[in-house]
This record gives structure tokens, sequence and C-alpha cells, in this order.
């Protein structure tokens, strides 16, 4: 396994794809320890950069496996490491969708829906919450997000690329003065 | 999952380009905004209550909740094939563009100027969580019991920053037993 850094790869994050409940940022620890401590794939330093990367790339964070693939084995390496987060748990997803059209309109289902309901709320909220406090720029960062949060539940239409070009200006702009 | 918007559904074609659209542009991540935006502010493909529903099923799954909320939506809109080409185009540029950016960090990732603009359009993408989960509250926490639930999750997963399994685990069967137990008064 160890001279296969492909199946290596495979095999560390496709397990992780079936943990991760709640979200990619679930098994953020678990990737960090396989990735670093075990693998040795890259150092602590590179993870942290990675991360940045993949919070403030497109796409959902969880694609910091396919950036450390990349880094571990190329092209190859990143279509393996993603294949092996993302299948597993889509395949399970794309089954339930279709049990849940099977069954449309059960009383039962209307009730599973509700039910899940405050807590998918509160996770969304306490992520966002997360991403705060460990993100960089302090209380600037809080500022950004408070304003942009504002600014898109007043202008419903407003187009979040151009919060998210200004959030980019204001960092910079502060980078520049401080 | 029940189509109760006065949209016709999209064309296949047209669902691919709005989900790679998503992909594409969703900058500092808070997809799961970006999907409500599109599908049920501007578009109107889908109701509110459709959109929240599938947004509790694709949290209560294994996986990244994006991913789960579009193979959801797309199987909602299009069946089988609206879910494949949903997971595909959300996560095909998005793969491209972050090994991209990777390149590019390594040549300059030394420079603080390169790292505060990625601080900055994280900081601003929170804002679309945000105001998707302060949806997602309203909705939810119209009984005494779902907003006792909802602050707990957040409390603890957000505040106190407990780990999120045993979390969800406790609650999840409690929140499961009051909803059923609502509807059977």
């Amino acid at each position: 396994m160890r001279d296969n850094p492909l199946l290596a790869l495979l095999v560390t994050f496709a397990p992780l794809s079936l943990a991760s409940i709640g979200g990619g940022l679930s098994i953020l620890s678990d990737i960090q320890h396989q990735s670093v401590d075990v693998h040795h794939w890259l150092t602590q330093a590179q993870f942290l950069d990675d991360f940045g990367i993949s919070r403030a790339a497109p796409g959902p964070n969880t694609l910091i496996v396919t950036l450390i693939g990349w880094q571990v084995a190329g092209w190859a390496g990143a279509a393996v490491a993603s294949l092996a987060i993302f299948v597993p748990s889509s395949v399970l997803v794309y089954g339930l969708a279709r049990l849940w059209r099977r069954y449309r309109g059960a009383p039962w289902q209307a009730k599973i829906e509700r039910g899940l309901a405050p807590i998918a709320a509160g996770l969304i909220l306490a992520g966002a919450l997360n991403v705060l406090r460990t993100a960089d720029g302090g209380w600037l960062a809080w500022a950004v997000a408070g304003v942009s949060t504002l600014a898109l539940l007043r202008y419903q239409r407003l187009s979040p690329f151009l919060l998210l070009g200004l959030g980019a200006l204001v960092f910079a702009a502060a980078n520049l003065l401080a | 999952m029940t189509e109760s918007t006065d949209q016709p559904p999209p064309k296949l074609t047209t669902l691919f380009s709005a989900f790679l659209n998503i992909g594409l542009t969703s900058f500092g991540g808070g997809l799961s905004g970006w999907m409500h935006r599109e599908f049920v502010a501007r578009r109107r493909w889908m109701s509110e209550a459709d959109f929240l529903s599938g947004l509790a099923m694709a949290q209560a799954m294994p996986g990244v909740n994006v991913v789960n909320l579009a193979i959801w939506i797309g199987f909602a809109l299009r069946g089988s094939a609206g879910a494949a080409l949903a997971v595909t185009g959300v996560l095909a540029a998005p793969i491209v563009v972050i090994i991209l950016i990777g390149v590019v960090y390594g040549r300059y990732g030394g420079l603080t100027s390169v790292h505060a603009v990625l601080a900055g359009v994280t900081a601003a993408a929170v804002g679309l969580s945000l105001t998707l989960g302060w949806r997602a509250a309203r909705r939810a926490a119209g009984e005494p019991g779902s907003l006792v639930i909802l602050l707990a999750t957040f409390a603890t997963v957000g505040m106190m920053q407990w780990p999120m399994l045993p979390v969800v685990a406790v609650l999840v069967p409690l929140s499961l037993i009051l909803a059923f137990r609502r509807g059977a008064r």
C-alpha cells in the first residue's frame, strides 16, 4: 500500500466519505491526521495553507482532499482523492432521494423533514461561527461577514460576487496599511 | 420533495449549466447559500420549503452537504440524470480551479497580499451561509420545541465547540421524537 500512492489515497479517503456526517468539516481533523501524521504527505504548515486555499476557492472546502491528492500524485491523485471522498456518500444520498420519491407525501416523511430542520439550521449557523472563529483578520473578518450578511438579507438580488470582491479589497487594503 | 412552483422542470442542459455556474463562482464557500439564491430566489425552480427540506436531509446524511444537496435538488428536478449532472456540474470546475490556485499559491504564497485576499473572500462568503442559516432558522423554529433544538445545536457545536457527531447523535432522535409526537396530536 505504501508504494502505491493512488491506492493509499483511496483507502484513506473513501471511509472518511461515509464518516462525514454533518458535513465535510466534521472530518477535517481526520484528513489532517491521516495526511500529516500517518502518511506524511504534507507538513502541518502545508496543510494549513491548503486549508486556507480550499476555503477561499470555489466549491466545497472538502476539496482540500483534491488538493492533497494532487500534491501526492498529480492529476491522477487529484481524481482518485476526489472520487474517494465524494462517491461513497453520494451513492447513499442518491439511494435516499429515490426512497424519498417513492414514498412522497407520506406523513412520516414530512415529520422527519420537520424534525431534522432545526438541527440543519443550527449546524449551518454553527459552521459559519466556526469559520469566523478560525478566520484570519480577527475583528475585520467578523465585520466583513456581518456587513455581507446584512446586505444579502436586505437586497435579495444583490450579486454575492460583488461582496466577495469587496471583502478581498478590504482585506488587501488592511494588509497594505498594516 | 414536491415540485410546488409554477415553473416547468428545467432542461438537463440548463440544470447542468446552472450547477456548473455555481461551482465556478462560489469563491469562499457558502454553496448552499448560492444554490438557494439561484434555484429558489432567482429561477424559482423549487419552493423555499422544498429547498430547506432538502437541505435538512443533505445535512443529516454522510458526505459533503453541498454535494448531497446538489444530488437531492438534481434528482427532485430531473431524476437520476439530473442528480448526476448536478453533482458533476457543481464539482467539475472547482476541482480544476483549486489545483490552479494551489499552483499559483505555491509560487506566490509567500506574499501576504495573496493570503489577505483569500481571507477576505472567505470572510465575505460567510455572509451567504449566515443568510441561509437565518432563513432556515426562521422557518424551522416555528414550534417552541424546534427552537430549543435549534438553539441547543448552535450553542453546543457553534459556541462551545463540542464535537458534532455525539451532539447530533443525541439531538436528532430527540428532535424526531418531538416532530412525531407533534404530528400525532
